[in-house]
């Protein structure tokens, strides 16, 4: 009888396989150049692991990658416990501030925290940009993803286990050691994965507050991009997709709520 | 017991609300208040003067960079042309979002959480490398350039560029942003109560009624959010015309980078800046009004 659950209209599926190939063959596209024995990026010539070989004895770039690494850890460490918090807080208590202060830079578009954290930090703090300005920018914006992932995880409980907790006499200490902070873990570690790529991706916010001097991966692809378009892109790229496809493959695993996260 | 809960709702809080104080409120106002300024001579800041004697104290606070603003009307086209590009972005992402959204909504349940993250999976990969994709795919030498070009050449139409283009831009916006279309919208309709549309069939409506009185109705508050989360980033990108466009396609991004990493006018930067901070706000501001309404009803 309801014949439309059963089966969806023709057109349905085939608008919604356009639009997963519209969503995939971009990114198809260049993995498939970046084994490509070709310095064009316009036809299929033979294999090759040239650009990738290429990419090894890229002084630069392996450079950049370092620093990129340690902005990701640095940034993810401190928006994980600063976003943990913030989300702990936000949930159990009645706060006007902190959820604005928190969930603002996640809806806001990105230049804007970009270039105000430029201002401050050459005209209030006289700081020179670098890698501490970077990290400092990323934990900014990875509060609010960290804060939202907890809360979802949160208000997924049942409050009464934290009163049977409280019934038994324990401190407040004790509840979150013992009852909160292991209900939460997989949230802590789905946030803590989700701020290590956004870290790593950021391409804006690090436009704006990076110095002059030690490069960073998004700004080094930004550059072979605008200046000069060799297939070392795509092979760059191709590894860059494959570590961050895994990182949110075991995010999801830990907490499947960041699907749900805007 | 008072006093040591109080304690731990002060721990908790403290750190991530000094820590957003200082590195997002301060920075915000910091940006206000240097809007108000005048550039200085070599980038920055003019300094204040304070003359010995003067008993007027001069704060050094203008509104000249607004005037300058409003006086000048390419400012307002730039900001136009970014209103224009968002709102295309937004509802060529509805169109392509809709279809699918509600094919995932429908589909077993088994099936859903997979065709979900097959959505969610490429926008995971790096924002450049999103775009890079689009400058292969656009590029003169391409496989697409050469189909459309050739076709083209047989109603004897000259070549077109595909690449650098108001085109290009509008293809990289909608794909960079079109996942955040199809959550939301997946999200609300994944939530209708099947059986409105059962009994919209038993009155004898078709599939077309039964969309347009029971589906889109109700799906309403989820595409003015998706709605929020696409016009919102779109209107202050630079990246995508910066990558995709050519000369004339710069949008309020372009402009308030400019400022601050080219000619270095701080000032008129923050005053670009909050510009579109304003039509931020103006545009959740709707978004969030029109979709209420909607909610309180379904």
């Amino acid at each position: 009888m309801p014949s439309f659950r059963a089966k969806q209209p023709a057109a349905l599926w085939v608008v919604a396989i356009l639009v997963y190939a519209f969503l995939y063959i971009p990114l198809i596209i260049v993995i498939v150049f970046s084994f490509n024995d070709s310095k064009l990026n316009a036809e299929w010539v033979g294999f090759t692991l040239h650009w990738y070989n290429a990419l090894l004895h890229n002084h630069e770039m392996l450079l950049a990658a370092r620093n990129s690494l340690i902005i990701a850890v640095s940034a993810s460490f401190l928006a994980t416990v600063l976003g943990t918090m913030a989300g702990l807080a936000i949930h159990r208590y009645k706060l006007k501030v902190l959820p604005v202060l928190a969930f603002t830079p996640v809806a806001m578009p990105e230049i804007l925290l970009g270039v105000s954290l430029l201002l401050f930090f050459l005209q209030v703090l006289n700081l020179t940009l670098g890698m501490l300005s970077i990290i400092i920018a990323h934990t900014t914006f990875s509060i609010g993803f960290v804060a939202i992932i907890v809360r979802a995880r949160l208000q997924g409980m049942d409050e009464s286990i934290f009163e049977a907790a409280r019934d038994l006499g324990a401190t407040p200490w004790q509840t979150f050691r013992q009852i909160t902070l292991p209900l939460i873990r997989p949230a802590i570690i789905a946030g803590a994965l989700m701020s290590f790529t956004l870290s790593i991706d950021d391409f804006v916010i690090t436009f704006f507050t990076k110095g002059i001097g030690e490069p960073i991966l998004p700004i080094q692809i930004y550059t072979m991009i605008k200046v000069a378009v060799t297939p070392e892109v795509n092979a760059v790229s191709t590894l860059l997709m494959l570590l961050t496809l895994t990182l949110i493959i075991i995010a999801t695993r830990f907490d499947n709520s960041m699907l749900g996260k805007s | 017991m008072q006093t040591s809960s109080r304690l731990v709702k002060w721990l908790i809080s403290a750190p991530p609300l000094a820590f957003l104080l200082i590195f997002f409120a301060a920075p915000s106002l910091i940006m206000i208040f240097t809007s108000f300024r005048l550039p200085g001579e070599f980038g920055g800041l003019a300094p204040v003067h304070v003359l010995p004697g003067d008993t007027t104290v001069d704060s050094g606070l203008t509104i000249e960079t607004y005037q300058f603003f409003f006086s000048d009307f390419i400012y307002f086209e730039i900001f136009l042309k970014s209103f224009t590009v968002a709102a295309l972005t937004t509802v060529i992402c509805i169109a392509m979002a809709y279809p699918l959204a509600l094919l995932i909504a429908r589909s077993e349940k088994k099936f859903r959480n997979l065709m979900i993250m097959l959505v969610v999976l490429p926008f995971a990969s790096n924002f450049l490398i999103r775009i890079y994709a689009w400058m292969i795919i656009l590029g003169p030498e391409s496989v697409l350039s050469h189909m459309i070009n050739n076709v083209l050449a047989v109603f004897g139409i000259a070549p077109v560029t595909l690449l650098f283009s108001p085109f290009a831009v509008l293809i990289g916006m909608i794909y960079v942003h079109l996942p955040f279309m199809i959550l939301p919208l997946y999200t609300n309709l994944e939530k209708h109560d099947p059986i409105l549309l059962d009994a919209a069939q038993d009155l004898g409506a078709n599939g077309w009624q039964r969309f347009w009185y029971v589906t889109w109705p109700q799906s309403l508050p989820g595409i003015f959010s998706g709605s929020a989360l696409v016009f919102i980033p779109v209107l202050g990108m630079f990246a995508i015309p910066d990558i995709l466009g050519g000369t004339g396609d710069i949008m309020i991004g372009n402009l308030i980078k400019d400022q601050f990493l080219g000619t270095r006018d701080w000032p008129f930067g923050s005053t670009l800046s909050i510009m579109l901070t304003l039509a931020v706000l103006g545009i959740a501001g709707l978004f969030s009004w029109l979709a209420k309404p909607l909610t309180r009803i379904t």
